[in-house]
């Protein structure tokens, strides 16, 4: 396969470059630089509001941005891009989990997790049904198959929801804060999963505000603020000796409790 | 003047089978306008939330002026006013299911509108972040759930377009009330014959009502 390669050789699967995104006046993303190789874990940090969610929606063209340059495992997304070829590969081949989890209701478990593989990849029923059992399996809810999402509690519905990217073979896994809608009791289980995925060697871009689960899993943590990345390193570095004013503010605030 | 009047059962069950000639005619009129408006009313719901402007235009157009007249003059308007248009007499059936087809219609377009916009956002998001295109996203995901949300508000439209079809015996279609007006001009039993053509109505109508809320019921499932 053709992949990007950096100046220093390795190959990336996301390569971001001056990305700007604005709501109308409102500038949300600035300038933004990251590039991601595969098998890493990035966790990124930030208050409300600072465009963390905005940003890994850029990656797999949930919102537009208007500057800059963004390639996704090689393919191309252009600023105010449509729905051009690359994006649709770049979505068959990227995985999101999301906050309210999103996951269609009309459908049984099964039927969620069948639906892309079958309609996009052109599996055939047997074999879609096969790797949703193995990948339902796997986020520990197997004999609730032929429930339907309403039907789970919280926590499970967020695996299926994790079954259901998976399905597609993505080879990176977006996060949009997936705990945040979460009763406390059902964070861990959610996490659980997210950790074992980490450990098979997933690429994973998380936003989160899970500190503990980010300083154990991350391999590099992104704290952003005001649209800007305003540090960024290894989770021990990040947590225990941040350098930047806003981060230590940041950290000061949300670990005090 | 002592006037004691006896309500005639024997008369009144005795119009039954006359009344029941007319039931085809109106089922015939009712279902097939509904089942065009419906079609319609999806190509213009759909078109009325086009981002194109030259597409929601002309949906917004039909569905204010269908919506916005009478259906009884739309009838006499596709009966009397397009032969002359046309140079040849149009069927009175076909005028009928005509005008059901286009008002229902436009009540249907903001049905269909209303159920697609109701749909949350993140449906839509999940279904693309999967890499399902726009058009499979809407075939799956977001139009088997917009067409349950909108069953009520059909079957209330239905129920409507039944009851407008008895306005159609003006242009002489052999429908429920026509019937029961050729009935009376003979027997004179007006209150009787008209409350079994109101019974009539009624078990139509009610059907319909038990059905939808079947329908309903089954596809609550899951939600």
């Amino acid at each position: 396969m053709n992949q990007p390669t950096s100046p220093s050789g390795g190959e990336r699967i996301v390569r971001m470059e001056k990305l700007n995104k604005s709501f109308g006046d409102l500038h949300v993303l600035k300038n933004i630089d990251l590039e991601v190789t595969p098998g890493e874990v990035v966790v990124i940090i930030g208050a409300s509001g600072s465009g963390k969610s905005t940003l890994i929606r850029c990656i797999n063209g949930l919102e537009e941005f208007q500057q800059g340059e963004l390639e996704v495992d090689g393919n191309p997304l252009k600023p105010y891009g449509k729905a051009t070829q690359a994006l649709q590969k770049i979505r068959t081949e990227v995985g999101m989990v999301f906050q309210q989890f999103n996951l269609f209701p009309h459908l049984s478990v099964l039927d969620n997790v069948t639906l892309a593989p079958m309609k996009v990849r052109g599996m055939d029923h047997r074999e879609a049904t096969d790797t949703a059992e193995r990948l339902l399996d796997r986020v520990g809810i197997a004999d609730q198959a032929a429930k339907y999402p309403t039907q789970l509690s919280g926590g499970q519905q967020q695996r299926v929801a994790i079954a259901r990217a998976l399905a597609m073979e993505p080879r990176l896994m977006l996060f949009d804060e997936p705990t945040s809608a979460l009763d406390p009791e059902m964070i861990g289980e959610v996490l659980d999963a997210m950790r074992e995925l980490a450990n098979e060697g997933m690429t994973m871009l998380i936003v989160t505000h899970e500190m503990g689960f980010a300083r154990e899993v991350a391999d590099r943590v992104i704290f952003i603020h005001k649209g800007e990345i305003a540090e960024e390193g290894p989770p021990e570095t990040i947590f225990d000796s941040p350098q930047a004013e806003p981060t230590r503010q940041f950290l000061s605030r949300v670990l005090k409790h | 003047m002592d006037v004691t009047f006896q309500f005639d059962w024997q008369a009144a069950f005795a119009s039954i089978p006359h009344l029941l000639t007319g039931i085809p005619y109106t089922l015939l009129i009712s279902f097939a306008g509904l089942a065009i408006g419906f079609l319609i009313g999806i190509l213009f719901g759909l078109l009325r939330i086009s981002p194109s402007r030259w597409l929601r235009v002309p949906a917004v157009a039909y569905i204010e002026v269908f919506r916005g007249t009478p259906v009884l003059v739309q009838v006499l308007f596709i009966f009397y006013g397009l032969p002359q248009l046309l140079g040849g007499p149009i069927n009175a059936l076909v005028a009928g299911i005509a005008a059901i087809a286009v008002n229902s219609g436009a009540y249907i377009s903001e049905i269909v509108r209303g159920g697609v916009q109701s749909i949350e956002r993140g449906q839509r998001e999940a279904g693309l972040s999967l890499g399902l295109s726009r058009q499979q996203t809407f075939r799956y995901i977001i139009w088997p759930q917009a067409l349950r949300r909108m069953i009520p508000s059909l079957g209330n439209q239905g129920i409507i377009s039944i009851k407008d079809t008895s306005l159609f015996s003006v242009i002489g279609v052999g429908e429920l009330v026509r019937q029961g007006q050729v009935y009376i001009a003979t027997t004179f039993n007006a209150l009787e014959v008209y409350l079994m053509v109101a019974m009539l109505y009624l078990v139509i109508t009610l059907s319909l009502s038990a059905a939808l809320r079947l329908l309903e019921r089954k596809g609550l499932v899951g939600q």
